[in-house]
């Protein structure tokens, strides 16, 4: 039943021409739980593995699919984070619980084996095991559909956070770098898309001009959205849009990175449902319809990649995706990139052209009217840091602006084609959606 | 506070050989005349392993940009906190680059665009890392 992921399915290479099933696959469902802070260790019902199935049933219901109609299920582990990060991320030693919690899975991992055997899916013939983010599955999914691998497919995306400051454990508190972390680690470099984008970041605003806190509009604006988003973690929990004051006064983590540029791990998860765009028309959702699909994962050619290299890869996932999609700039009327930390998605816009904006006019443009009800609605979700680190939100507000059932984020420009990921600028993917299927 | 001292493994080895012995030596594609840093099992332009050798390398380069470490990560660099992080351009390679601590410089005053040389720094008795310092 499950099988391990070989990667061949990927469209990962420049070239490869407009996307044989553009159209043919829809997107007719998503499901979200509760976003909450922490897990808090005793309620069983607010686990990660009680959240995903919460999700999975949401994402079926909304298209009135039942779990014997799922034949396939893609879920990666989870991306866990908390005090210990990393590899020693995991309930262990503490002890399990009844079944189905009396492993790790269910607590810190999710996988499809877990739903299958826990929600009691009995006609899933692709499950498959070592699948990477989010940003990479909706991409896996939509190739399975469209070549009949499965006809019914769950994605889902767990992200779970337990007690404890954020990734000080583990490795972190080590005295020895080991593997990779011998070339960073010496020098304080502990790893993650903090440290591989603040250099580029620093370098971009060498290069074009402008203050790192000009991203104030940018950051600002997200929590502004995530509060329109009702699922959200900032909504659910009233958390209030920071101010322009609130945003130069916080304190900085990796000068001039500020805590407000870092999204805020969270404990949720999410589901999708993908099927053939035939089988949509039967369903009780609203298609939304797969354009195309890419992903990448460039080398680095030495310690850190600079802004040379950044932007090189960032033109090129542009390339692919408006190639494979048959579209161009001006076509996408959603732009939903990642915003996990603020100074990686300058790169994504101009790299794309959202809205014509260029190499180096990203600022000026966030100091512009981005507002959903303006005339460029950039990263009308809110993103992560509006409504926290479930990664999910760019693909949710994409689906619900060409459905036209985003509510007070609801853009008021024309809606019928999205752009959305959850990628940094060296590894990840992207996800054209359109209202229509061509 | 000691900085975290790196574990060399088998194709590290010769890196940090080489720096015990205050020498910087980078792999270089001997087919490509490619220089490569961090190690890697092949060159990274051609693909192949065959022409992968050592090369001393003069430790000179330029400071590209930094940031201040105010929060990291690292249990046993908290008290260094705030530290700079630069990044160094190898002269004679300038898609080398490297990570310093910029010995010498306080945290915020980093002269972007500064010439550099490698220095060495004790993190473990007898074991040293690649530092760099500004050139005055």
């Amino acid at each position: 039943m499950t099988s391990s992921n070989n990667f061949q399915w990927r469209r990962d290479r420049d070239g490869l021409g407009v996307w044989e099933h553009r159209g043919k696959v829809a997107v007719v469902g998503y499901g979200h739980s509760p976003v909450d802070r922490r897990w808090d260790e005793t309620k069983l019902d607010e686990s990660l593995g009680a959240y995903t199935i919460m999700a999975c049933e949401k994402a079926m219901e909304q298209a009135g699919v039942t779990i014997d109609q799922v034949d396939g299920i893609v879920c990666c582990d989870s991306h866990i984070a908390g005090g210990s990060g990393g590899t020693a991320s995991q309930w262990a030693p503490r002890p399990y619980f009844d079944p189905p919690y009396d492993s790790e899975y269910g607590l810190t991992l999710i996988n499809a084996q877990w739903l299958i055997n826990t929600m009691g899916f009995n006609n899933v013939k692709f499950a498959p095991t070592g699948v990477p983010t989010i940003g990479e599955m909706v991409g896996m999914a939509s190739q399975a559909v469209g070549d009949g691998v499965c006809s019914t497919c769950l994605v889902i995306y767990p992200t779970g956070n337990l007690e404890g400051r954020y990734r000080r454990g583990g490795e972190n508190a080590e005295d020895y770098a080991r593997g990779a972390r011998q070339w960073t680690v010496p020098w304080g470099n502990h790893g993650g898309n903090d440290f591989i984008n603040i250099f580029p970041h620093r370098q971009y605003l060498q290069k074009y001009g402008g203050e790192h806190d000009d991203l104030f509009h940018f950051v600002t604006n997200q929590h502004k959205n995530g509060m329109l988003t009702p699922w959200g973690y900032n909504a659910t929990h009233n958390v209030q849009p920071i101010s322009e004051e609130d945003y130069r006064g916080s304190r900085h983590i990796l000068r001039p990175l500020r805590i407000w540029d870092c999204d805020r791990p969270v404990n949720a998860s999410a589901a999708y449902l993908f099927t053939t765009a035939e089988r949509a028309q039967d369903l009780k959702s609203q298609p939304v319809y797969v354009l195309n699909h890419s992903q990448h994962n460039f080398r680095f050619r030495t310690t850190q990649p600079d802004l040379d290299e950044v932007e090189m890869w960032t033109d090129q996932q542009a390339a692919r995706m408006y190639e494979g999609a048959g579209l161009g700039p001006a076509d996408v009327d959603i732009f939903n990139p990642y915003d996990g930390y603020s100074i990686m998605t300058q790169f994504f816009l101009e790299g794309f052209q959202w809205h014509g904006v260029k190499r180096g006019e990203a600022l000026p443009f966030y100091a512009g009217d981005i507002s959903v009800k303006g005339p460029h609605p950039f990263s009308s979700s809110g993103g992560n840091l509006g409504n926290g680190r479930t990664r999910t939100a760019m693909y949710t507000d994409s689906i619900e602006q060409l459905r036209g059932t985003a509510g007070d984020r609801q853009v008021t420009v024309r809606a019928e084609t999205a752009l959305c990921a959850f990628t940094t600028p060296s590894s990840g993917g992207w996800l054209m959606l359109g209202k229509y299927p061509s | 506070m000691p900085k975290v001292i790196p574990v060399p493994d088998e194709l590290s080895q010769p890196f940090w050989q080489a720096v015990s012995e205050q020498r910087l030596v980078l792999q270089n594609c001997t087919a490509c005349n490619k220089l490569q840093y961090p190690p890697q099992a092949a060159c990274q332009v051609c693909g192949s392993a065959d022409y992968l050798e050592w090369k001393e390398v003069e430790g000179k380069g330029h400071i590209a940009t930094y940031i201040v470490i105010e929060d990291g990560r690292l249990n046993r660099r908290m008290l260094d906190q705030p530290y700079n992080l630069a990044l160094v351009t190898l002269d004679l390679d300038p898609t080398v680059n490297f990570y310093s601590n910029l010995p010498g410089v306080p945290a915020y005053e980093v002269p972007v665009g500064a010439a550099v040389e490698v220095t060495f720094e004790e993190v473990a008795p007898g074991q040293l890392i690649h530092e760099w310092r500004v050139v005055e």
